[in-house]
């Protein structure tokens, strides 16, 4: 299926990125070529395959990785906003939420 | 000092008895990175650490201290790894200026083992390329011909390795990042089984592919490393419990009765007919060892390529999703509102093949269209993995070549995606599968370029397939230097 300018807009929308129309015709191009390689998967019939969603490491069947839920040592606020673009009296500063 | 023909075994050897200090070795080392500029291998070099490290070894010999295993060893870092204070920039202007509040478990048991970090290393940016052109600091060159790639992303390590520029270096592997770089390099590298290496610390890419690999000149060399940075890590709990075996002692082993797996898949159409003569020698010479060739098949192998750019790029749009210019990096100026500031960081900090990546994975996520694309990846994945399992029920190790072709002209395919997606088409099974995979130098083609042959091992079989593959290399004899490293 091919991808269209405005379905590009709309991703690029949605990952936050903020294209110039160039690039928009770039990816609009690349993206459907990109696509079409990747709909060779449909050749396969996967109805029975369960998903892998991370490789087990032991080779068995998938669990989730838990730890202990116990507090250790954090960086702490000042070290936190240390590479901030932006901080004030240990938060983080951002242009306005509301109202844009 | 030529830092080439140095093994870490012997390095250590003759540091302990006093007959080299290791804070010249790592000046012959800083001095080679110097004189190498043209290579573009590292972003940034640490050199007075380095040299204090290198000096508090020498100062441990005069007091006749225990030497660690790593002692004065002489190690590169890909960018994409943390180190406290040291600036990381995982390739990209998005990080121009961050520096880790902490350092990766991988290089602190590096440091803890002795070894000596020259420097950070340049890579396709967030790791995401096979020829690490597309990274914010410059494309690395290849020393064996200046006018071509040395592979990616993990070229820079690759690289600093190849030119001697340092006896080892660590490199990340998400689809071959390790492997194809070592290839074409002229280089021993490995990506370990999936879990085998901590992550805590490498910018993450695709979290379910990523590993910490070591590149080195001699497989030796590499079970070394590996043998350091191995092991369950707390802070990442993706990391295994898995016994960590010996891997140096492992090596002493023959390989007669090992059966090596041949599948038909990876020697069709695009294999350079250079290449496929010099495999098809290196597999000869294993079975002149007494291994024992068997013709094996992986018949899902053609829709690995489709399979790891939907993974890696829904895994990779999510992990990026945190570079939005408020706590750390670079952030665009004249955005008025939070959103338009985002969206405004995110299209100057990042290069265009991160954007192409976070759109197409953006793509595959969203709704409508995550069973067709994501969805239905994970489920061929299953099939993937599920081909490597019933082909190591019939052999030890599976050979095939690294990478399809020799290293290819800077700009060759720098303006077509798909076709450098296809230059990683024997690695990404591995990292798909979770297995380990080596690159193993095994020629050079006729116009002098490195040819590497991949062995890939079953999970946690690192032991067997590192033995293999020195044992290969002791018959190979691949001793060549690059000329550009020969010249100085």
């Amino acid at each position: 299926m091919p991808i269209t300018k405005t379905d590009v807009e709309k991703i690029a929308e949605l990952g936050r990125l903020e294209l110039t129309s160039q690039e928009t015709e770039l990816f609009t191009e690349q993206l459907s070529s990109i696509i079409g390689h990747i709909e060779k998967l449909n050749e396969i019939d996967t109805t029975t395959v369960p998903p892998m969603s991370h490789c087990a490491p032991s080779g068995g069947d998938m669990e989730y990785a838990k730890r202990d839920d116990r507090v250790r040592p954090s960086l702490g606020q000042k070290v936190a906003v240390e590479n901030a673009p932006d901080a004030e009296a240990g938060y983080f500063k951002v242009p306005r939420v509301i109202g844009g | 000092m030529e830092l080439k023909r140095l093994t870490i075994s012997s390095l250590h050897r003759r540091i302990a008895y006093g007959e080299i200090k290791a804070a010249d070795v790592c000046r012959a080392a800083l001095d080679r990175i110097e004189r190498l500029t043209e290579l573009n291998a590292f972003i940034t070099v640490i050199a007075e650490d380095a040299i204090a490290r290198a000096e508090k070894i020498d100062r441990a010999v005069e007091q006749g201290k225990q030497l660690p295993p790593l002692a004065g060893a002489v190690i590169a870092v890909k960018d994409n790894m943390v180190m406290r204070g040291v600036r990381t920039t995982a390739g990209s202007r998005i990080l121009f200026n961050y520096k880790p509040p902490y350092t990766a478990t991988a290089v602190e048991r590096l440091q803890a083992a002795g070894a000596v970090i020259v420097g950070k290393t340049n890579l396709d940016e967030f790791a995401m390329g096979s020829s690490t052109e597309n990274s914010a600091y410059g494309p690395v060159k290849n020393p064996w011909d200046t006018t071509r790639v040395p592979g990616g992303s993990s070229g820079g390590s690759a690289v600093a390795v190849a030119a001697g520029m340092a006896m080892g270096a660590l490199g990340s592997d998400t689809g071959g990042s390790v492997r194809q770089p070592a290839s074409l390099s002229g280089v021993v590298g490995l990506k370990p089984t999936y879990g085998r290496v901590s992550r805590y610390g490498l910018i993450a890419f695709g979290s379910s592919l990523d590993q910490i690999g070591p590149f080195a000149n001699s497989v030796e060399d590499v079970a070394r490393i590996l043998s350091v940075i191995a092991g369950r890590d707390l802070n990442d709990s993706t990391s295994s419990e898995v016994a960590v075996d010996d891997y140096v002692s492992a090596l002493a082993g023959e390989v007669r009765g090992l059966r090596v797996g041949v599948p038909r898949e990876y020697y069709g159409t695009g294999l350079d007919a250079e290449v496929n003569e010099k495999i098809e020698t290196a597999i000869k010479k294993l079975e002149g060892l007494g291994a024992e060739i068997i013709d094996i098949s992986l018949p899902h192998t053609e829709y690995a390529v489709p399979v790891y750019y939907l993974i890696a790029t829904a895994e990779a749009s999510s992990n990026l999703a945190r570079y939005d210019g408020v706590r750390f990096g670079f952030r665009a100026e004249e955005a008025a509102t939070l959103k338009a500031m985002y969206s405004r960081t995110r299209e100057q900090g990042f290069g265009a093949e991160v954007k192409r990546r976070i759109m197409l994975g953006t793509y595959a996520l969203s709704a409508g269209y995550y069973d067709q694309y994501y969805g239905k990846a994970q489920k061929v994945r299953t099939l993937i993995e599920r081909d490597f399992r019933d082909a190591f029920a019939r052999c030890d190790v599976i050979a095939t070549p690294t990478s399809p072709t020799p290293a290819f002209k800077l700009g060759e395919k720098t303006d077509d995606p798909l076709e450098m997606y296809l230059s990683d088409i024997y690695t990404i099974t591995a990292n798909l599968a979770g297995v380990p995979g080596l690159s193993l130098p095994c020629g050079l083609s006729s116009s002098g370029l490195p040819i590497g042959i991949q062995l890939i091992g079953k999970q946690f079989d690192e032991a067997r397939l590192l033995r293999a593959a020195h044992n290969l290399e002791q018959v190979l004899g691949f001793d060549a230097t690059p000329p550009t490293a020969r010249d100085i």
